[in-house]
């Protein structure tokens, strides 16, 4: 009982996980490069969501629409304003841009909403079940997280693979510059790249919130960090490898706070994805990339 | 171009010339004004902001009423107080700022952590500190550091004698922060007393300062472990995240918690039927009938916002009446040092005995330590009640 328990707590975070590495994952596979700002955004859905549910007191459905919307919006601003002119510069100038944007993020939302973190009223109206007399109980907010997870990772992989936005998407990231002379928008596939893995962060930000009630301007971060792992540990550019690395992340961090240790949890975790990597360098679903001699 | 850069480099030598001249003018007559400054440091933003918010707002209270009732041997007293955002580096940074100002004496830190680096520096330029409510032990291991409020052994053992002597339960989890002392601290204590008076620990469970959102794992083993009671030696935005959990997991338990506790009904947007029922154990109760209570209450709710009217705001208003109390015993005079102020009330202190609003003739020792007596609260109906 406990095990299942365990693994059901596990699955709902992987599954939080797992949207937010699909973020991570697309923009590598299509931009090749490493969006560290998606961590607040996820911060920004939540703090939306706050505002409009329990500041303005509206309906929850109208918090969810609404802090998508904005974050859809805010990813494409970003992607505009901040990453798109530097299309052309070295990865490295974009990494520390992205490092920029999320400390921008991070701090406008201190100038907003304060520093005080504040108590998120669930979004998730669904009664939780018991099961086994009490000795099993999955909240709401866990059935929820891993009904969605799965049809949002259902939905993207039908997304990306039969249709032609999709396929737009797959050329782009397999090759730019042959996909440009084949008259796809390369510019427009990347915006679009970066508004749905904003999308899906602002579902991810509410479903954190809502499992996990607490909403600060550094609330992003360590899932960020987490779901950035998780993606590598799948294979980055890969959104299958995003899905299993994001839940498996999430199953083995609360099993190692169950049996092993709650302060070590971190520790196995990034050990187990150092063995990954030493294993298998490109990730478990990762593609290899031969060197051409 | 070459010469509007000069230009304007010139320009700026100028006026940084004036801006320092105008600066050292200011301390300088400052300096010449015959006042008792009062430091404060306490984070007044961030998670911890409402322990900060609260001590800060009771210290200037406090100064505010002495001042009313003509000061300290007749000198007035200015209060300022700093932010440090419950973090060592910021607060260190914030005790420069006031020593700058010319601060005589320090009321802070209000966080552990930021208070045993703070410590340190109040050491070395000999400059009394009182930290309202600092209760790690190494808060105040220097000669010139006091506190108000318990320190961590105190609290850990005063837990499990509370928990203990008044049957509440037997079988004891416990779930604490291991990268906080306070929390640490508390937690030994408390082991080591619970095992004097015969209760059992049969989970104890941690999280760090990088793990503390989710709690579902602890909580099931603690489920596991068949407790009675879940003893919380932690702060209070941690708490409200694991009452949440506890409720969304089906756990039914007793919660017991430390002065961390106290603040948790002010949490924004905070469910406070979660907290039915947690009980704490904290120096003041804002529900006591003693005329020096009830009078600090109404003067507080006339100035200040009732959530921030908690223990950490009692012990700020107790801080600056005990430097009153032991600036008056030592003779303190406008015309003397900082420094010289610090030994005098170095003396002072061990010799007083102050009744405030967070404890009767309250006396102090040598090494910092009060003797006073804890209160246990219960929160009912969504307020804290005494459970006296």
């Amino acid at each position: 009982m406990n095990f299942l328990s365990f693994l059901i707590s596990g699955v709902s975070l992987g599954g939080i996980y797992a949207l937010i590495a699909l973020g991570y994952t697309m923009v590598y596979g299509i931009a090749k490069m490493l969006n560290f700002a998606h961590g607040d955004v996820i911060m920004i859905g939540g703090y939306m969501a706050y505002t409009l549910c329990s500041t303005m007191g509206m309906n929850p459905m109208i918090g969810v629409i609404g802090s998508v919307a904005v974050c859809t919006l805010l990813g494409v601003t970003i992607e505009r304003f901040a990453y798109k002119p530097l299309r052309t510069a070295a990865p490295l100038a974009v990494l520390i841009t992205a490092i920029g944007v999320s400390y921008l993020l991070q701090n406008l939302a201190l100038l907003i909403f304060g520093s005080a973190a504040k108590s998120f009223t669930s979004v998730v109206s669904i009664k939780g079940i018991s099961l086994f007399d009490g000795e099993l109980v999955v909240s709401g907010e866990t059935l929820v997280t891993i009904v969605v997870s799965v049809v949002i990772m259902i939905a993207l992989t039908l997304f990306v693979n039969k249709t032609k936005p999709g396929r737009a998407m797959r050329a782009v990231s397999e090759d730019k510059g042959a996909a440009q002379l084949m008259g796809v928008n390369v510019n427009a596939t990347i915006a679009l790249t970066f508004a749905i893995g904003s999308a899906l962060a602002a579902v991810a930000g509410l479903l954190l919130c809502s499992s996990y009630p607490s909403l600060s301007p550094y609330t992003g971060a360590m899932p960020g960090i987490k779901a950035f792992t998780a993606a590598v540990f799948g294979g980055i550019g890969s959104i299958p490898g995003a899905m299993i690395g994001g839940i498996l992340l999430g199953i083995i961090e609360n099993l190692s706070k169950g049996y092993i240790s709650t302060e070590l949890s971190d520790a196995i975790v990034f050990s187990i994805l150092i063995i990954i990597l030493l294993v298998k360098p490109t990730g478990i679903l990762g593609k290899k990339i031969s060197e051409k001699v | 171009m070459k010469k509007i850069i000069a230009l304007l480099l010139s320009a700026i030598l100028v006026l940084v010339c004036f801006a320092s001249c105008g600066s050292t003018e200011e301390a300088g007559n400052a300096n010449d004004e015959a006042v008792i400054r009062i430091g404060g440091i306490g984070p007044l933003t961030g998670d911890a902001s409402v322990y900060g918010t609260a001590a800060m707002n009771g210290a200037q209270l406090a100064v505010n009423e002495i001042n009313a009732a003509g000061g300290i041997n007749g000198i007035k007293v200015e209060f300022r107080a700093e932010d440090d955002v419950h973090d060592a580096e910021k607060s260190v940074n914030a005790y420069n700022i006031l020593k700058d100002w010319g601060m005589d004496a320090l009321v802070g830190t209000v966080t552990s952590n930021p208070c045993i680096a703070v410590k340190d520096e109040a050491a070395n330029d000999n400059i009394f500190l009182l930290t309202p409510s600092g209760t790690a032990v190494e808060c105040i291991d220097v000669p010139n550091a006091f506190r108000v409020c318990f320190s961590d052994p105190n609290q850990g053992v005063a837990s499990a004698d509370y928990i203990a002597d008044n049957a509440i339960a037997t079988k004891i989890a416990v779930i604490y922060n291991s990268s906080d002392a306070y929390s640490t601290g508390i937690y030994e204590k408390f082991n080591a007393q619970a095992g004097v008076k015969g209760l059992e620990i049969v989970a104890a469970e941690s999280f760090t300062a990088d793990t503390k959102t989710d709690f579902s794992a602890q909580i099931q083993n603690i489920k596991n472990s068949g407790a009675e009671l879940v003893f919380l030696p932690i702060y209070c935005q941690e708490a409200s995240l694991i009452l949440n959990q506890a409720k969304q997991a089906g756990l039914s338990v007793k919660f017991f918690g430390c002065d961390g506790l106290d603040g948790i009904l002010s949490i924004e947007n905070f469910d406070t039927s979660l907290a039915e029922g947690v009980m704490l154990l904290t120096p003041f109760s804002k529900d006591a009938q003693d005329e020096a209570t009830q009078n600090f209450v109404k003067a507080y709710r006339e100035n200040y916002d009732e959530e921030t009217l908690n223990q950490f705001a009692a012990d700020g208003y107790d801080a600056v009446y005990i430097i009153k109390a032991a600036a008056e015993k030592a003779g303190i005079t406008a015309d003397m040092s900082a420094s010289e102020i610090c030994d005098a009330l170095k003396v002072a202190m061990t010799e007083i005995s102050v009744d405030g609003v967070t404890g009767e003739g309250i006396t102090w020792t040598a090494d910092g330590e009060p003797s006073k007596a804890p209160k246990a609260v219960i929160i009912k109906d969504g307020v804290y009640t005494s459970m006296d």
